[in-house]
Formats: structure tokens, sequence, C-alpha cells
């Protein structure tokens, strides 16, 4: 250890001496020991055949590289070992080539051919890791491999993979800048992803290769914005970053109505300056040429897309992590209305108890918040104040806030905190102090003088760094209003008796000198005492005497002619050249002469001139020009790389460029235990359709039915920007309402986005088709309850000019619209009829919903063989039953397959609720598979099947022969574990194999039991506590009687009902299917459709989502 | 991103250095050297450095310097965060943050490194991932290893690094299921000389220690959630459970972590548990002065004040103390001027008192700065905001856990201020406050 300590100094230490520190070196002896010696030992290590001795060698020299000593040697001999077996020693030599592959290139393409290799592996975790080294080693021959194995890897099926890929670009980029194009191409494509893992990754390089094509984000916008909160928190820095970037551009500053109103009233406006809100009237002015008046008071509305990135960033602030909460707070700072830039204030203050690094980037960018927007910290004043452990700088950064947050109303309570301050043994703190108390005075008219007292004493203090301070302070504070502080001047004449620190000395006679007026007695008798002492005076006190000298020979040259002369005598004399200079160059200029020129009659000018008052104003004035929270803000000088926040647009760019773009669904339930999480499996697909190009990714049938959130299928991206006026002006009365409430707002996206492929695509017509529609639309229609009748009514209109391209969407389209809007309408007629049926016929109370008219399916275990024969009956059919279909109608079908992205194959599914009797812990799962291909499809089948553990899956049986134009249907079994989680698996042709997945929705995990009206209570009794879950809610105007609500609660979990003596409740009850874990469900209803929502479930979280989803059903 | 990483021990010596794009000399932090000689305290060294080609961002954590390199615009937090998280996984691993260790373990650590960036972007930070790629040294597993040549490394993809709960390992057994809790407040007061609070406040954390088996999904709620001002979240928690129920709703990753921080606010009444009566003057003549410390216990709710320790941080020109203590020892550094007096268990009926005199240079006025005085203390089984956990549940797992809370409150930044000279002060206030 001795030994070695020598050595660690060597800076960059080339090849250098041993390694002692790292363990058990055979050869660290000393000194002496050669590196030869040393090497060749590692060398034989390395071509051994024992894994260990390899693995010893490689830790050693990874040690080494740790260590900052060099190892390039011994390259050849790791190189070689780059296909080992052992998983260690492989990473370790790819830790080494990464390192050292720069300066050795030829050898080490060498081991290219092993990452390619490693590239195809079925193992994702290797696959990612040759990738990783592949683009992490710094050779340019390499090039157009790394770009191809990104390529490939953007389009792999491992999320994780993708990420790498993601992360590769910019290590491409910064290789070879030449291949920005396709590396753009890469990222455009990765944009689109949907798994939160990639997005991240994919923003970041982003940021690094193209931050200027903000035009890329648009279409991922929502996503993003969607997805956020569920990004790992490194991601969500980047993205929050740019996304605030990004809406510079796009929005409107929302507060412009108020920069306009506010006019004049200082502070706040400065950033919005004023040329830009005239550039912003001069717009609207062209724009309304004939009312002018009215452009300027315009309301302002705002985007709803500004609105959902305020509200989507919002939970964030309670990161655990700094840098995102930074990240947030930047973001409203910069682009919420000033009503809401509020909240963050007491996220920052939080983040004052973190380590001090975090504290001083904090404090920095609250230091630049209080500037503008000072009520916001306001009430957290107190966690401002100093405590005397706080590191220097961090107190003095605190100070900067504690000055910049005074006002009158607290300045006392300020000052007296500052006292304490100055009595700090931290002088460097205590001088700031002062010119904290400065700049206080100066802003706030009330206390200078209790400043300028309080500052006049210190100057009685011993520490010469406070006095020089505070009296470069007074003088500032003087020099504001000289004429009321005459007494002041006075008193510090008086000091000069006793100050000695010669800072203070002289800038006490460079104040009498300049305000010699307002002490027209004092002057010359301070002058007379200095004249005596000037030869024991500092250098610094002797010139301002000499200043002092020739100031009142020009004011007052009756009383001081003779003492001017005097001074000016004796600092003719003086050791030091200066003042001689100085006393011959102003006894040149003030006593005239017949010699003295013409600058003689400019010396009161030149000496007595008005000197401006020094502006005391916070070094964080105007620093908000940086993004904060950025490093360019912290040093308040551009970093490179660094992307200024642009300014806000005068008119609004056209929004409708981000409506193409999936908003997908939200969260996962780990987060908000919410059933939107459920959609997020889905997101792999577009990456095994690559040639859908307009027709876009196509989003299963399934997350449409989820209104939380709003999606569509994105076709026909590329033409939006040229969105049709009907989009136009749906979306002008939109943004006005939009801003209330998040489903309406999603029940309006997903309406519009309905529309737009019926309008984009009006060519060819089939007149077949034409009236195929209408009339199926009609028949929707009649079968509505009228609920939506008005919006339905304006998209069969457009559907009747539909083409036949894109047919199938707007067939998709409807079901999901059908999906949609079933609960409440088509289903609901039917199965009311059918229970008045069955109510008259067998007086049953629990009338149980399930629709399948061939089943009883009062208690389904009873009844579990008579299924199975009818599913054997019906799958040896291949010509479908459509007794078989029928009951499923009335079911939700979702989309398992598109018929696009399936290549002319399309498969819906919908839960029957029927037992699955194969295994009764399975939900059983009826397929449709159409083939609308030209060709015949063989050997339908599944494959791969990717589950959660605990998941199982019963297969269908394979279809051999599927002609084209037919239809066939399968049932397949899942048991979920009771858990929404999706089964992913393939769907596999004799040619193609399509990557699929189920979820479920909450309430097609259970089962209906029949319970009588006491067990229900006495089940329900011992389901108290954290296991009930009770919500108030408001039916929906067409949900106020019982039936109505029986229908709903029934058609969004497959429950049954439970007698019930009162006709103010409805009860219902199920067991999970794979637990058996009891789930009641009661709705009680008073009056004015107010009702309250009881679920009762073992599995919390099974209720949570229960209670989501019948809300939902019963409110909309 | 961050570019590269050096360690840096207190002499100043790189002990480890970490490259993830090119490599950087070493010589760049040469800037560093400078700025930290500039500043007296390793504390007072600006975490943000600026160089002619290279922005140098370090924290000081644990005797130690995280120097990172950084060349293009990066938010600083993100680079300090980071930075914290790093020193956060060694110690996680290895038990503590340290030159030593890091030097025992420096395979490990830039494997770890190399897995926690890529590219200088992060990309797994999550204990629970990292744990199962690279497996934390234990005795047991060394000597395995040395013995049949396997190796610390996972050879597949973490399942967290996909799944929805990044945070969670998969697959965990354990014989005992247990979780415990530990809530933790600290309370942050600044006392004027009169023992009036002019500030006060309490932070608390969880901090959770939870080995369950499988997936569990855990419920804690509180008797008084109302009490919580502003809260941050470990990112397992839902916040929408939190926001709608106030109830914490998640699935834990393995081990130790920090479910939540939380403040209390200011407006409510802060009880403060102990007081202090404290004198210290200097005489105008004569190289001596006085001193007189006297605690007792205020508002602890029946509960024993322990470990109990003042630090007084004295003027320069104080010599030295000779003092007498009725309870616990004293020590007073010559070099920083520091007096400790470590009490231990506050007893109420006799309170510990510490006088004496102190000597005091000759020839130098009487100190006219301010000493602070600074209170560590620790009351176990109580949280003095009176928060109290009513319940923890668990979903998704059939087997009988075993809970446990424990309280603990502890002085944060517990300051009294002690003024010694108040002609100033007084003066001022007097006239215009």
């Amino acid at each position: 250890m001795s030994a070695s300590s020598a050595f660690n100094d060597e800076k960059g230490g080339s090849s250098s001496v041993g390694e002692p520190e790292y363990g058990h070196d055979p050869a660290s002896g000393g000194i002496f020991s050669s590196d030869y010696k040393r090497h060749d030992d590692l060398k034989e290590m390395l071509d051994s055949n024992k894994d260990s001795l390899k693995l010893e060698a490689m830790k050693r020299i990874v040690a080494m590289i740790a260590r900052g000593k060099n190892a390039s040697d011994l390259f050849p001999a790791v190189v070689k070992n780059v296909a080992c077996k052992n998983i260690e020693v492989k990473k370790l030599v790819y830790v080494y080539l990464v390192r050292y592959a720069e300066e050795q290139q030829d050898l080490a393409l060498l081991s290219i051919s092993t990452f390619q290799r490693g590239l195809k592996d079925p193992n994702q975790l290797i696959r990612a890791s040759a990738l990783r080294v592949l683009s992490s080693i710094r050779v340019t021959i390499i090039v157009p491999i790394m770009m191809l194995a990104i390529k490939e890897a953007a389009s792999d099926m491992s999320p994780y993979v993708r990420k790498t890929a993601a992360h590769a670009i910019p290590k491409l980029y910064s290789l070879d800048p030449e291949q920005k194009d396709q590396l753009i191409e890469v990222i455009e494509k990765l944009l689109a992803d949907k798994t939160t893992l990639v997005a991240g990754s994919v923003v970041m390089a982003f940021e690094e290769v193209c931050p200027e094509r903000i035009d890329l984000i648009h279409k991922n916008y929502r996503k993003l914005c969607n997805l956020l909160i569920d990004v790992e928190e490194w991601g969500q820095v980047v993205i929050i970053n740019m996304l605030t970037r990004y809406a510079r551009t796009q929005f409107l500053n929302p507060n412009i109505n108020e920069s306009l109103l506010e006019e004049g009233s200082g502070g706040d406006k400065t950033f919005y300056g004023s040329d830009e809100d005239e550039d912003e009237d001069e717009e609207e002015k062209e724009k309304n040429a004939e009312a002018p008046a009215m452009a300027k008071r315009k309301p302002y509305v705002m985007d709803p897309d500004h609105r959902l990135l305020l509200r989507n960033t919002k939970p964030l602030l309670q990161s655990r992590n700094a840098a995102v909460v930074m990240a947030v707070a930047q973001l409203y700072f910069h682009l919420a209305p000033k009503a809401e830039v509020g909240v963050i204030a007491k996220a920052l203050v939080r983040l004052l108890r973190s380590h001090s690094e975090v504290q001083y980037v904090v404090l920095q960018n609250v230091a630049t918040m209080t500037i503008k927007r000072r009520g916001m910290f306001e009430p957290y004043l107190k966690s401002f104040y100093i405590r005397s452990t706080d590191p220097t700088q961090i107190k003095v950064l605190k100070l900067e806030v504690l000055t910049n947050l005074a006002n009158e109303t607290n300045i006392s309570t300020i000052l007296r905190e500052f006292q304490t301050y100055i009595k700090s043994m931290d002088k460097d703190f205590v001088a700031a102090t002062i010119q904290a108390i400065g700049r206080c005075a100066t802003n706030i008219g009330e206390v200078r003088d209790t400043c300028l007292n309080g500052l006049v004493q210190l100057l009685s203090n011993r520490d010469e760094l406070v006095v020089a301070e505070s009296v470069v302070v007074i003088k500032k504070l003087l020099q504001m209003q000289p004429e009321k502080h005459s007494d002041i001047i006075k008193h510090m004449a008086k000091l000069t008796d006793n100050i000695q620190v010669p800072m203070a000395r002289a800038s006490i006679l460079w104040l009498i000198g300049e305000y010699c007026e307002h002490v027209p007695k004092i002057a010359p008798d301070v002058l007379r005492k200095m004249a005596k002492s000037f030869t024991n005076e500092e250098d610094i006190v002797k010139l301002q005497i000499i200043n002092l000298a020739a100031k009142l020979y020009l004011t007052n040259s009756k009383q001081t002619k003779l003492l001017t002369q005097y001074v000016l005598n004796l600092a003719k004399y003086d050791q030091n050249y200066d003042i001689r200079d100085r006393a011959r160059f102003i006894r040149q200029l003030i006593v005239p002469t017949e010699k003295s020129g013409a600058l003689s009659k400019y010396a009161k000018k030149l000496f007595l001139a008005l000197k401006p008052a020094p502006v005391l104003e916070s070094p964080f004035k105007d620093r908000d020009h940086f993004q904060l929270g950025s490093l360019s803000h912290l040093l308040n000088a551009k970093a490179g790389g660094y992307q200024e926040l642009p300014d806000w647009p005068e008119a609004a760019p056209d929004p409708s460029v981000r409506n193409v773009e999936v908003k997908d669904s939200v969260p996962e339930w780990t987060k908000c235990s919410s059933r939107e999480k459920r959609k997020e499996k889905k997101v792999e697909k577009p990456f095994y359709s690559d040639s859908e190009g307009e027709s876009g990714p196509t989003e299963s049938a399934d997350s449409e039915s989820d209104s939380a959130s709003g999606s569509e299928s994105g076709s026909g991206s590329e033409e939006s920007g040229s969105g049709s006026e009907s989009v136009e002006s749906e979306e002008g009365s939109e943004s006005e309402e939009e801003e209330e409430d998040e489903e309406e707002k999603n029940k309006k996206k997903k309406k519009k986005e309905l529309k737009k492929p019926v309008q984009e695509s009006e060519s060819e017509q089939s007149s077949e088709e034409e009236e195929r529609k209408p009339e199926r639309k009609s028949k929707q229609r009649k079968s509505d309850s009228e609920s939506e009748s008005d919006e339905e009514e304006s998209e069969s209109e457009s559907s009747q000019s539909e083409s036949e391209d894109s047919e199938s969407e707007a067939e998709i389209k409807k079901k999901k619209k059908a999906a949609e809007s079933k609960p409440p309408t088509k289903p609901v007629k039917k199965e009311n009829k059918k229970e008045k049926k069955e109510m008259s016929l067998l007086d049953l109370d629990d009338f149980e919903p399930a629709p399948s008219p061939q089943v009883t399916p009062v208690n389904t275990f009873l009844s579990n063989s008579l299924v199975t024969d009818l599913e054997g009956l019906s799958l040896s059919d291949t010509v479908l039953s459509p007794a078989t279909i029928a009951p499923s109608s009335a079911l939700k079908n979702y989309e398992l397959l598109h018929r696009i992205t399936g290549e002319g194959l399309s498969v819906e599914y919908c839960f029957s609720r029927q037992p699955f009797s194969p295994d009764a812990n399975m939900v059983a799962v009826q397929m449709q598979f159409t083939n609308n291909a030209t060709s015949d499809t063989k050997n339908l089948h599944m494959e791969d099947v990717k589950l959660q553990s605990g998941m199982r899956v019963k297969e269908f049986p394979e279809i051999e022969l599927l002609p084209a134009g037919e239809t066939a249907a399968a049932v397949m079994g899942i048991d979920f574990c009771d858990s929404t989680q999706a089964a992913n698996f393939q769907l596999c042709t004799h040619t193609k194999k399509f990557f699929v997945s189920i979820q479920p929705p909450v309430g097609e995990l259970m089962r209906p039991i029949f319970l009588t009206e006491n067990e229900f209570k006495k089940e329900q009794g011992q389901l108290m506590g954290m296991n009930e879950i009770t919500e108030k809610l408001t039916l929906d105007a067409k949900c106020r009687n019982e039936h109505a609500i029986v229908q709903r609660v029934t058609t969004a979990a497959n429950l049954s009902r439970v007698p019930c003596g009162s006709d103010k409740e409805c009860r219902f009850a199920g067991r999970t299917v794979t637990s058996s874990s009891l789930v009641l469900v009661t709705v009680a209803t008073k009056e004015e459709g107010a009702a309250q929502l009881t679920v009762n479930c073992e599995k919390m979280l099974i209720g949570t989502m229960l209670v989501k989803d019948i809300l939902l059903a019963l409110t909309q | 991103m961050i570019h590269s990483l050096f360690l840096i021990n207190h002499s100043g010596d790189i002990f480890l250095e970490k490259h993830w794009k090119s490599v950087i000399s070493r010589s760049v932090c040469d800037y560093f050297f400078e700025a930290r000689e500039k500043a007296v305290d390793p504390e007072n060294v600006p975490p943000v450095l600026q160089t002619p080609h290279h922005y140098l961002i370090s924290i000081y954590r644990g005797k130690l310097f995280f120097l990172s390199v950084i060349q293009t615009e990066v938010a600083p937090l993100f680079v300090i965060e980071f930075l914290h998280r790093v020193a956060d996984t060694i110690q996680d691993y290895f038990g503590e943050c340290s030159e030593g260790i890091i030097k025992d373990n420096i395979v490990t650590v830039y494997e770890l490194l190399e897995e926690m960036l890529d590219n200088g972007f992060p990309l797994a930070t999550e204990s629970n991932v990292l744990k199962e790629m690279i497996r934390p040294p234990t005795i047991l597993r060394s000597v395995v290893n040395t013995l049949t040549g396997s190796s610390n490394v996972g050879d597949t993809l973490p399942t967290g690094q996909l799944s929805n709960v990044p945070w969670r390992r998969a697959g965990v057994k354990y014989t005992n299921n247990e979780a415990y809790f530990d809530v933790i407040e600290e309370i942050d007061a600044i006392l004027d000389k009169s023992g009036t609070t002019v500030f006060a406040e309490i932070q608390g954390v969880i901090e959770a220690c939870v080995r369950l088996t499988g997936m569990p999904d855990l419920t804690l709620s509180f008797m008084n959630p109302r009490l919580l001002d502003d809260v941050s979240f470990h990112p397992c928690v839902r916040f929408k459970r939190w926001e709608s129920e106030r109830v914490l709703s998640f699935i834990p990753p393995d081990g130790n972590f920090t479910l939540m921080n939380y403040h209390v606010s200011s407006q409510n009444l802060v009880a403060i548990p102990v007081y202090v009566k404290q004198s210290i003057s200097f005489f105008e003549t004569g190289p001596c002065g006085r001193l007189d410390i006297t605690i007792g216990p205020k508002q602890t709710m029946g509960k024993t004040v322990e470990n109990m320790m003042v630090t007084i941080h004295m003027p320069k020109a104080v010599l030295n103390a000779n003092l007498t203590a009725t309870q616990g020892t004293y020590t007073y550094d010559l070099t920083t001027k520091v007096l400790v007096w470590d009490i231990g268990k506050l007893n109420p009926q006799k309170l510990p008192n510490l006088r004496g005199s102190l000597s005091t240079q000759v020839g130098v006025p009487k100190p006219e700065d301010n000493p602070s005085l600074n209170i560590d203390l620790k009351i176990q089984q109580l949280a003095i905001s009176g928060l109290k956990v009513s319940r923890l549940d668990m979903y998704g797992e059939k087997y009988k856990p075993f809970k446990g809370v424990k309280y603990l409150t502890k002085a944060g930044k517990f300051q009294v201020k002690m003024l010694c000279t108040a002609h100033f002060s007084t003066n001022w206030r007097s006239e215009y406050i």
C-alpha cells in the first residue's frame, strides 16, 4: 500500500507499475518488478483453459483500468477471450474492449464478428449487450455495421434491446455525424414506440442528434405526455425538458392577457417583453382587420394539449428524484398560467432538505424564480433562514432568496434575521449580508433609514471586511438621496477619528468630498484634520484626501485654499508616485495660472459631475431567459449543446398536427390501480407491421373501450396536417370546453378521431359498401336509447361517403364505437327484454344477465358439461353457426389482430362468460377469425405464449384451413391469475407469425354466483375495512331505473344479481375465476340520480379496478 | 451526458476513474483541485465548475468526492442526483461508501458503474435490478465462486427491467416473511436566545425493510394522514391512491428502501422536546469568559430523551475551556474550536449542567462572533408530529407476514442561537423594529 501510493499520483500513469492495492498480485514485490514479467503472467492466465484463471486475470486488468493505469499492451491476449463462455469473463472483456478499442482499431476488428453473432442471440440480454459494446467501440470503420445493427435492433421484439438501440444512436452520431439522416429515421421509428422503457432513451437520442426536428414530436406528443408517469426517472427528466421546449413552440402564452393588462406593473412583465406583445397585437390585427380592438383582449383559451402536459407532469412533483422535481418545476415556471405556478413552490422547498449540492442548484433556480414570481415563495420565507452549519455558498444563495422575497410586510422579520447573520463567524457571509441589507434598503423605501443606521453602526466593527462592505453599501445608499442624509454624512465624518480601516476612511472622505455642499461646515474641518495626519495615512486614503481637497477648493476656495495647497505640497513629495502624479495633475487642473490650459475651465464639471447612483440588483435578474434547471442557467452562460428556450409563438401553430397520434392509455395499475393500464401490452404491435404506412399503427379494439384513454387508430397520419375543415371547426368548439373534464375530453377526442379517416379518404366509393353502411348504422341507431344520437348522426353521415379502402377501418371504428356505446345502448335493450321474460317465467330474483341463450347460467358449475357439449358442437363446425356468435354480439368484441396488420387475417375476441370446461380456473375467450385475404390461410395456431408468473393458457385447437373470405371461431382458456396482466402469444399461420396479446377487463375475471340476501349480508360483513371501497356517483340520466343499472353493472362485470328487499338497492355477487375470492357489489340509489357504489372484495386490486369500471358504466 | 467519473479521496488522490465515452485525461481534475484549495471546507467546493472545455459536477459524500465530467448541456441536478445514486448503490452493496471499501471491491464497483450508465445516460439504477445483474458480494458466495468458478454476474435480463415494477426482482422467497417500517422524524428548529421558536418544522421519512415472498401488494394507512403537508414517494407508491384515499398502496422493492419522505408544516405547532438555558459572557478585561448551560426536557410526551449531545462552535478567540459537567463528558477541540458535550440520557429529576470558564487570547478584544449551539437527541418510540400508522394490509399473497412499525424522533438541524454581545442588535431593534 505504502509503496504504491507514490505511484498513484502519477496522473494518467502510462504503463506504470504495480497494482499492489488490488489484491494478490504475485509480482507486486515492488518498484523493480518489470512490466514485462507481470503482464506475461497475466497473459499466461488469459491463455489458460481455466475460466477461473481467466477471470482472475481479467479482474486484475479491469482493476488496473479502474485505477487509470495503462493496460493496452494486453489487448491481443484479452481480445481472444471475447467469445469466452463464462459470462463474467465476457463482460470484463467487453469492458476492456470498450476502453481500448479506439487505440487499437485493427485488433478490435477481430472481435466484431462475435458481436454480430451476439446480435442474433435468442437471449435479449446478450443481444442488448452485444449492441452496447458494438456501438461503444469507437472505430470508424465499423460505422456501417453499427448502422445496420441499430436499425435491426430498433425493430427488435424486446423493448430492452430497442432501448439499447436508442442509446446507441448518439454514440454512432458522435462517431460519424454524416449518418444523421439515417439516424433520424431510426429515431422517428423509435419515437413511435409505446413502451415506457424506450421513451426516455429515444428522447435523449433525439435531444443529442436532432433537437431541431421538433416536428418529429407532434405525433408522439400525447403519447409521451401520457406515458410520462411510468417512464423511469431519468427519462422523465429528459422528456419533460424537451416537452417544455416543444410547448413553447406550439402553444400560446397562457399569461398573454395578463401581461397585456399588467402594462407597467413592473417586474412580472419583463419576461414577456413589450415588443413581443406588440408583435402579438399586430399579428392579430392582420387577422381580424375589422376588429382590431377586439383582438387585443381576445380571451385566451388553453390548448387541451397544453393542459394535458401540465396535468400529467404535476404528480411528478412528488418524485423522490430531485432532478424530476426540478424538471417539472421549470416546466410549470415556463409554461403554466401564472395562477398555477404556485404549486411548485412547496416541492422546491422540500428539496432544500436534500444534499447540499441539490440545495445549491435548487436555490439558484429559486433565486431566479423569486425575481419574477415573488408571491410564490413568500409563504415559505422561513425555510430560507440560514443555519450556521450551512456551507457558505448555500448561505449566500439563501440570502439572495431572502432579499428577493423582502417586501414592505416582511422586511422587519427579514432584517431581524439579518442582524443575527451579521454576527456570524463566516466573514464572506457577513459581507454578503451587508450587501443584502443594502439591496433591501434600495428596494424598500420604508426601511432605508433603518438599514442605513444599522449599517452606520457596523462601521465600528472590528472586522475590516465588514467595515469596508458597510461603507461601500452606505456609499451606494447615500448616493440615492444624499440631500436627506447630511446627518449621516456628518456622523461618518465624525467616524474618521476612530475608524482605522483605510478602505473605510477612504470611502468616508470620498463621501464628504462628493457631498460637501450638504456639510459645508464640517468638510473643511475634516480636511484640516486629514491634512494634519496626511503623512501617516495609507495610500488610498491619501488619494481621497487629495480628491477631497480638490473638490473643496472648487466649491469653497475661500476657506480651503491654503489647506489644499498644503496638502498638495505634502503630496508632491510623497514616496508613492501615484500620489505625486495625482497632486501634480490636480494642481494644474484646479489652480488657475497663466499657463493653465482650457481644461481648468471645466474642472468643476470634471470633479463635481453628478455621479449616477449605482444600481443594486440581483445577479439573478434576467437569468430566466435560460431554461431553468439547465446547466446554462446555473452558469449564466450558454453551455455547449444548449437549446434556446423559444419565445411563445404569436399565433398558435395548427394543433391538429398532434391529432393523428394515438392517445394511448396512461398508466400502469402499479401506480394508479385503474384499469387503464391494461393496454400497455399492446404497444409492441407496430413493430411487426412495417408495411402499414398510411394506415398507421392499429390499436386493438379493446383499448378503445377504455374511456379514460381516448384512442384512435392512427390512420392517415401523413395527411393529418391538412385536416379538413370540419375537423377544424369541431376543434374550435372543442377547445373552448375542453379544459374541464378529462373524460369528456377523451370521449370527444375519440369522436373526432373516428371521423378523421372518413373524411380523408373520400375517393372511390363502393356503392355496395355505401348501402350496407347506413343500413347497419341505422339499425344500430334504432336500438340506441337515443343517448348519443346526435353524435352518431354526424358520424353516420360522414360514413356514407366512405371509400372501400377505409371500410374495414371504419368497421372497426364502428365496432369500437359500438363497444363504447353499447353498455348503455343496444345490449341494454336486448337484455332488458330477456330479463323481463325470465322474471315473468321463472320469477327468479337473481336474473342472470349472462348473454348466452344456450346456457342457463345461474350456477355455472352445474352447467359445465352442457357448455362443453355446445362448444364441441360449435368448434367442429368450421362454418360458424350463427348461434354461437350471436350471444357474443351482446358482449364487447375486442380486436386481436387487425386486418391490415394481419395481412388479410383479422381476429376478434370476446369474453364469452361461459365456464371454460377443460379448466374451471380459466376465463373462456371466444375468438373469431376472418380471412379477408385472397388466399387461404392454413394451420392457424398459437405459439410462444408469454405470461406473467402463475398465468396459464389453454390453446385453441389448430384451425387447419381457413379459406379466403371465410370465418371461423375457436375458444381458448386463459387463467389470468386474477390479474389484468396481458397474455401475450404469437398467432401463427403457415406463413406468418403475429404477436398479439389479450388483456381482460377486470369484470371478466369473475364468474357469477348465487347468494341469498342473508348470505350476501353476512359475506359483506366479513369484507369490511380495507376490503370495502365506496364511491359516490351521479347516475347517468339514462340509467336511473333499476333495470338500466342492472344492465350496466352486469355488462361491465360478469356478476349475478342478488335478490334484495329494497328497490333502492341492487346487489351483485361473483367470485374471481382463479382464486374464488368473493366479489360483492352494491348500488344504492338515492334521489335525483345520486347513488352510492360499494364493492367488497378480498382482492383489493380487483376491487379498486372494478369500482372504476362500474363507475364508468353507470355514469356514462 | 455524463462523460467520465473520478472518485477522489480526502487528500486529493484519484483512486477510480470510469469513462463512458472516449477517455478524458485525469488532468481535468486539476481545475477541481484548484477550487478545492480555494474553498477551505470540502463542503464549500462549488458543485458545478466550468473549465475551458468541460464542466465538472461533483458531490461530496463520505469524505469522498464524486467528480463527473460533462461536455454538453445537461440538467445539473440530473447529474448530482445520479452521483448520489451511485453512492447509495455502493453503500447498499457493501454496507458503507468509503475509499477502503471501494478499493477492496474495485472490480464490482467498476462493473456496477458500467451497468448504471450507458453512453452517459442512466441505464439501470434500481438496486433490485442491479443486484440481479451483479450480485453483491457475500462471504459464502465468494467462497463458492472460488471453488466452482461460477460468477457474480447474472446471465439473463432481470425481469424488473421489463416489468411494470422495475424496482422489484422476481421470484423472491423467504422463509420468514417480514415487513418493518421505521417512521423517523427530525425536528428542524431555530430557537433564539430566549428560547422562543423562530422556526420549526418536522421532516419525516419512512424507511422500510420488506422481506416478503412473491409479489405482495401492500397498503399502509395512517391514523392521521392530514398531518402530512408535503410528501415525496418511492416510485412504487401509487400516487392516485394517495391523492384520493390518503393511503400508501405499493408493491414494495425487495429489501431496504425509503418509502416516503414527508414534511409536517410549520403551521402545526411543533413540539420542542427540550429547553436550553444558556449564557456565555466574556469579560471586558482579562483573558476569560464564562459559560453556563442547562438543559431540561420540555415536551417529550412522557418519553425519555436519549443520546443528548450539544455542539458549540466557539469564537476563534477562545483558546481553551475549563468546565465541569454534572452529567456526561465534554471535549473541546482546540483547532476547530468546537465544544462537544455528550450528555446521554436526559434525567428530568437532575438536569444536566455545564459551566466553567473560557480562556481567551490575551490582547485580543472580546469576541463578537455569534456562537451557535447545535443539539442532537433521540427519542425512541415517538413520532413527535403525532403521526401514527394505523394498519398495514397485504394483498396478492396468502401467507401472514410479520409486521412491525418503529417510531423515532431525532433532532435534525436543531439550533439555538447564543448572542453573547447584543449592543448592535438591541439598538437596532429598539429604534426601528
